[in-house]
């Protein structure tokens, strides 16, 4: 990365752009030749090395052209360092400012569009959507914990485990439906919320991380070796499809009329996609409403002042221990909800779908989405789950999937030299005074500035 | 005269580090108390102590004739003892309105508007700035938050740390005359420590020094100003 930490810097002309362009073509050779140069491909059980060092130079020449080009550019509009203070907030700070003041009208908007697309869209961008909106509901309820209580959770997969595995067991041995054991799954990853709350109420931070990482690996493991009740590896299949008031979206049914029959309609498979899709949206919209309103109420305002000050908090006479767990416990509601969604929805679950990779992508949602804010997280789940597909739709250009976690990387790495608190990180107070519609523009200076200050979250 | 606070005997330590050795202090319902020492003594640490956070290993605390020294720190507050604590401690990304909302977190919600405009009352400046971000106020602006948020959730004993902290002049005679104000006309106990020792004893009915842990003197505020032990220690070099 030496050529990005360069670039804040301009040195003396071309010279200095050259030298800094060098750099970064000797980085990308030293991180091409192993990833892109070198491949395995198998052959008669043994491993075959076949090398690509035409792509790698090709990729170095693209990385020492570009940025080259790149400094001069900036050179060109470069600012002296004193100046570049008083130039005000960027574009993207501006932007964000501008997103979050108007942020009820753009989830209107987003909400209309949401409604709208499985009427006019295929079955893959519903199912596209429908994934789209698993992920915005995972980050909605795990901003609860990290976002608006400061709590950083690294094993938040093991709650969405939970609400997985709570439908599958209760569905294939009690035989409950999907609508009565989805308050079920709830309550139950709520309970386990409380038990990782209770052994980390000491911890902050790091250390905290660390404990809720090693939970999500214990939730794991257990659902991997306890083969009497988790079926282990090989999962648990034949979970029931939720109904519409008990109507279920199938061809036929020996219990009674399908939704098609019932409606008259012919049967056809994206009934259920689409009827999935609502399940999913509403959910999501049940955790966005409920963090929005508990926000606002002194619960939510102590989750954040939690966050800013552990001390002043309980100097103001407010019970932290109750404050943490319930944090912990609502968002493990959420994820149980879509946990339990998750298993209704593919019909089958098993340990390999809570894996550490999903903590992390839900975090990254997150966190590139800008801590507390939700737009931001379902701009960045958006995005996520668009670079997960990305192989599919760019097969033309070969088998870019391999290179998925690269491009993955790249973008929030990327992400974050250019937005460091988050796509939309812009924090409007949480009340505001009667009578007026916002706080003045000059007297709330955003985060993305208070960032380049110095400050930290 | 009623006893509103009474410390006795109270021990505290941070590991093995015995930071209070004894500590044995009185207040009065109405009285400003002042304690001085210097760095290290273990002032703020008597201060945290009273709101249960590190707990006492031994001695005694007595709150309006409650024992207060095993309660947990929110219901100690709740009781009426309120802490501007050290390094002001403000919420500094929520806005100076949602600061003084926070204080008043254990309040009656009818008497939020009457204390909020008190608080506006005392600081006028926080009522200009009541929706900046706290955070990118000045330091004064900031102990003035510190404090007015203390006050919202109506003590009858506010335990006040370094007020005066990195202020300047002007601003430092502004917070202590408030205090004066706090405690002659709302009637609110004051305990206040402080390292500007002259302009806080002057202004204390009472006062105590420490030394690394222990009491090692007490008296009237002019008793200890006319001290000669306190001037050489800690008012030596003007003030
Ligand atoms: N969290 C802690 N862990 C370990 N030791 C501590 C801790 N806090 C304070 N101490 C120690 O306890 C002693 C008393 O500290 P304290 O903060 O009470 O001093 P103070 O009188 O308030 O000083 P100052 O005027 O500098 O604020 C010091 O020796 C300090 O190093
Ligand atoms: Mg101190």
């Amino acid at each position: 990365m030496a050529g990005f930490k360069t670039a804040a810097l301009p040195r003396e002309g071309l010279s200095g752009a050259f030298l800094s362009a060098l750099a970064t073509a000797v980085v990308v050779l030293v991180l091409t030749i192993p990833t892109v140069g070198l491949k395995t491909d198998e052959s008669g059980g043994s491993l075959i090395v076949t090398r690509h060092f035409d792509t790698v130079a090709w990729l170095v020449g693209l990385a020492f052209v570009g940025r080259l080009v790149m400094s001069l550019f900036m050179a060109r509009r470069a600012v002296k360092p004193g100046e570049q203070k008083k130039a005000g907030p960027s574009a993207m700070d501006r932007f964000a400012a501008a997103v979050a003041r108007n942020g009820t009208k753009i989830g209107a908007v987003g909400l209309v569009i949401a409604v709208l697309l499985p009427f006019v869209t295929s079955n893959y961008l519903i199912d596209f959507g429908t994934n789209v909106l698993i992920y915005v509901m995972l980050g909605w309820g795990l901003n609860i914990v990290v976002g608006l209580a400061g709590l950083l959770d690294l094993g938040y997969v093991a709650f969405y485990a939970v609400g997985a595995y709570t439908v599958a067991l209760l569905a294939t041995n009690v035989g409950l439906g999907f609508w009565a054991c989805l308050p079920l799954a709830g309550l139950f990853a709520a309970a386990f919320g409380v038990v990782l709350g209770f052994p980390v109420l000491r911890l902050r931070g790091d250390y905290l991380a660390i404990v809720t990482l090693g939970f999500g690996e214990i939730i794991r493991l257990v659902l991997l070796n306890w083969q009497n009740v988790t079926n282990g590896p090989n999962g648990i299949g034949g979970i029931p499809r939720p109904t519409l008031f008990g109507l279920p979206f199938a061809a036929h049914s020996a219990t009674g009329p399908t939704f098609a029959e019932f409606f008259g309609l012919e049967f056809s498979p994206s009934q259920r996609f689409i009827f999935l899709y609502f399940v999913i949206l509403a959910l999501a919209l049940l955790t966005n409403f409920f963090t929005i309103r508990m926000r606002r109420l002194p619960v939510g305002r102590a989750w954040e002042a939690l966050r800013e000050d552990e001390i002043a908090c309980r100097a103001i006479g407010i019970n932290a221990t109750n404050i943490k767990l319930s944090a912990f416990a609502i968002g493990a509601m959420f994820a149980g909800f879509a946990g339990s969604f998750f298993a209704t929805r593919l019909g089958f679950i098993s340990p390999e779908s809570f894996t550490f990779t999903e903590s992390a992508t839900i975090l990254a949602i997150v966190v590139l989405g800008g801590m507390g804010s939700q737009l931001g997280v379902v701009l960045a789940a958006i995005m996520l789950v668009s670079l997960n597909e990305a192989g599919r739709w760019f097969s033309f250009l070969g088998d870019i999937a391999l290179y998925r976690p690269l491009i993955y990387g790249g973008a929030m790495v990327v992400i974050m030299l250019v937005r460091p608190r988050g796509l939309l990180a812009h924090r409007q107070p949480s009340i505001l005074l009667h009578g007026s519609d916002g706080p003045k523009e000059s007297l709330v200076p955003n985060d993305g500035l208070a960032a380049s200050t110095g400050e930290l979250p | 005269m009623t006893r509103i606070l009474d410390v006795s005997g109270l021990h505290t330590y941070y590991g093995r580090i015995q930071a209070l050795k004894g500590v044995d202090v009185v207040v009065d319902k109405g009285e400003i108390v002042t304690l001085i020492g210097a760095n290290g003594a273990g002032k703020s640490t008597l201060l945290m102590t009273i709101c249960g956070k590190p707990r006492a290993t031994a001695g005694k605390i007595i709150y309006d004739g409650q024992d207060i020294t095993h309660m947990e720190t929110f219901q100690i507050v709740r009781q009426g003892i309120a802490q501007s604590p050290e390094g002001r401690r403000i919420f500094s990304r929520m806005t100076v309105l949602e600061n003084l909302q926070m204080g008043a977190t254990t309040g009656n919600p009818a008497d939020f508007d009457g204390d909020l405009e008190r608080v506006y009352t005392l600081f006028p400046r926080l009522k200009q700035r009541q929706t900046q971000r706290s955070g990118t106020m000045s330091g004064g602006e900031q102990q003035m938050l510190a404090i007015g948020r203390a006050l919202m959730s109506r003590p009858r004993l506010l335990l006040l740390d370094e007020p005066s902290l990195g202020l300047a002049p002007l601003v430092v005679k502004q917070i202590f005359e408030v205090i004066k104000e706090i405690n002659e006309q709302q009637g609110v106990t004051v305990f206040l420590v402080e390292q500007n020792a002259y302009h806080a004893l002057k202004l204390a009915h009472r006062g105590y020094v420490m030394k690394t842990g222990s009491i090692t003197m007490s008296g009237t505020g002019k008793e200890l100003l006319a001290s000669s032990e306190v001037r050489s220690a800690y008012l030596e070099g003007g003030h």
